[in-house]
């Protein structure tokens, strides 16, 4: 054990500062992300941020434009590195004539150690419905269905990209249970990406946030969700910006025409000291931020500030 | 190696079993088979519509009808052979491919530990046996409703001109199913299908069309395939074989080399 903390493992799959561009849009700009082995990692953002481009180059089915990705130390199409993985991905149908039985005995047969097919059914609560064709299964045991071929070939290291897309609440919740009971007693690396802070609560040991192609944000869900948390205060004032942002509680606040924009942990103490420093402050508005918002709030910071971003992850 | 399997004790292998190639190869070409039989809108019309055409034109006109050096029946089996052997290439083939690809399936087999060469070894060999199937039918009605008689030898050389041909129209198939989209597949495949047929002598004897639409068959390669069947009962046009079969060859490497480039072209895209 002493041994592994002084030679940590390496990571189970990297992007090393991978650059990848469609066209004239550039999907990721210089992302380092490592999946450490055993943990779960979410990878969340609104759409378009570049959490399946980060996918598709750990399953090795698009090239980086620079950096390189690597799963166990190789390449991530090499047939070594691609036994040992599954993935759950964004796709809208296997083939709807042939049974759950048979899609799963065939992707097994990719595998040199697959799961028994009646472990691989249970893991994904397909039991019962082992002889129903895809096409006439309910988008939930659809999904359970994508899950049970993730898993069949026993994979060290699980892709699951928008998992409970399209599925209603009870369904996602299930889901959930499903995916927690399968990985956290087995130890599994597990990539999942979402745009549920919720779902990635429920699953991840460590969240990723990434917007606009880069990475904005790297914590314990706990941390991400607090940052999400946060309230927004406009209003106007003749305080100065400097002196609101040393306020307790207060993270960010910057003047923004003639109104001061504050981003806060907490809205009534700063509301409260606000209104004590100057009783002449009107337009007082105060919304959550919410995690598109405290996305847009960290890119900005990305962009504008860079000090300020880091000093924010200390706080 | 060895000591492993005799002493499991010491060694453990993690992972000690080994997948088997010929087990994928086998299953993925079972299960292509299994869901197209399931699936009556390809499976139906691929076999039908050149048995129905067979039973309209070669065992009702077939006896009184010759057709050069033998009668129209005979003549018909082996365009028909090839139309329908043609079909189930590139619907199978083109229409199955674009369609997988449409729905993210070949992208979940892509990002799986399948050998690429499985998947399309199994849609080859199911677009086989459904040509294999036409040809079948097309001969017990040839034989037994239309009359047709021919040596043994004769019968044996068809049937395998006709199932040979699978390999060059599926070749092609695979390069339409990467160049066109999942919707527009069909459409574009029956664009190509039909008229290539027609102008390829396989619904009309190909002496019977006028002239420059002769000049354009021979740029075909329905009309290589189809001279090749009939020249196995002497009812091609005189060219010799070697025209045919080099202008097949040359198709097919065409066709891989189109469908190599457009998988390529995939990777950037969302689907694929």
């Amino acid at each position: 054990m002493t041994t592994s903390s002084r030679f940590p493992a390496p990571p189970a799959a990297e992007l090393r500062a991978v650059t990848k561009r469609y066209g004239e849009v550039v999907a990721l700009d210089r992302v380092d992300l490592a999946l450490e082995p055993g943990e779960v990692t979410a990878l969340l953002g609104p759409n378009g941020a570049g959490k399946t481009t980060c996918v598709k180059l750990l399953l090795g089915l698009t090239r980086p434009d620079a950096g390189r990705a690597e799963v166990f130390g190789g390449d991530p199409d090499g047939t070594a590195q691609r036994v040992r993985v599954g993935a759950m991905m964004q796709i809208s149908k296997v083939p709807e004539t042939l049974k759950v039985r048979e899609h799963l005995e065939l992707f097994a047969s990719y595998y040199p150690r697959p799961l028994p097919r009646a472990e691989a059914i249970a893991a994904a609560g397909l039991e019962g419905l082992e002889g129903r064709p895809f096409g006439k299964l309910s988008g939930g045991q659809k999904q359970r269905l994508m899950f049970a071929l993730a898993m069949v070939g026993d994979p060290d290291l699980l892709f699951l990209d928008e998992p409970t897309v399209g599925l209603d609440v009870e369904a996602r919740r299930g889901f959930w249970e499903q995916v927690r009971r399968r990985v956290e007693q087995e130890g599994r690396t597990v990539l999942l990406t979402s745009h549920y802070l919720e779902e990635a609560d429920a699953l991840a040991d460590r969240v990723v946030v990434i917007h606009r192609g880069q990475v904005v944000a790297d914590g314990s869900p706990a941390e991400i969700k607090s940052r999400a948390a946060a309230r927004r205060i406009r209003c106007t004032t003749r305080l100065d910006a400097g002196e609101v942002a040393g306020l307790p509680g207060v993270s960010r606040a910057r003047r923004d025409r003639r109104s001061l924009e504050i981003v806060a942990a907490s809205a009534e103490t700063v509301v409260r000291e606000l209104l004590a420093r100057d009783p002449g402050l009107t337009d007082l508005e105060v919304t959550g931020a919410g995690l598109e918002e405290a996305f847009l709030d960290l890119t900005r910071d990305h962009d504008d500030h860079p000090a300020a971003a880091a000093e924010k992850g200390a706080a | 190696m060895t000591s492993a399997t005799l002493n499991p004790a010491v060694a453990a292998p993690p992972r000690p079993a080994r997948r088997s190639l010929r087990r994928i190869y086998r299953l993925e070409a079972w299960y292509e088979l299994v869901k197209v039989l399931r699936m009556p809108a390809f499976a139906i019309p691929t076999i039908a519509f050149p048995v129905m055409f067979y039973l309209l034109f070669g065992v009702s006109f077939g006896r009184s009808f010759p057709a050069g050096p033998v009668t129209m029946a005979t003549y018909l089996l082996g365009t028909y052979g090839a139309f329908g052997v043609i079909g189930a290439a590139l619907f199978g083939f083109g229409v199955g491919v674009a369609v997988e690809r449409g729905q993210g399936w070949t992208l979940l087999k892509r990002a799986s530990p399948m050998p690429a060469g499985a998947y399309f070894a199994a849609k080859l060999a199911m677009a086989t046996v459904f040509g294999s199937a036409v040809v079948a039918s097309l001969f017990l009605l040839g034989r037994f409703a239309a009359g047709v008689e021919l040596p043994s030898a004769t019968w044996a050389a068809l049937g395998g001109v006709l199932i040979a041909g699978a390999l060059p129209f599926c070749a092609f198939g695979l390069a339409l199913g990467y160049l066109a989209g999942p919707n527009s597949a069909p459409a574009v495949v029956n664009l190509i299908y039909l008229p290539m047929g027609f102008l390829s002598g396989l619904w009309i004897p190909i002496n019977v069309l006028p002239g420059p639409m002769k000049t354009i068959a021979l740029g075909l390669p329905a009309y290589h395939y189809a001279q090749l069947a009939l020249k196995t009962f002497g009812a091609d046009l005189g060219q010799p074989a070697w025209i045919h079969l080099t202008y097949l060859a040359v198709f097919t490497a065409l066709s891989l080399a189109v469908a190599r480039w457009a998988y390529r072209r995939d990777e950037g895209r969302t689907y694929g």
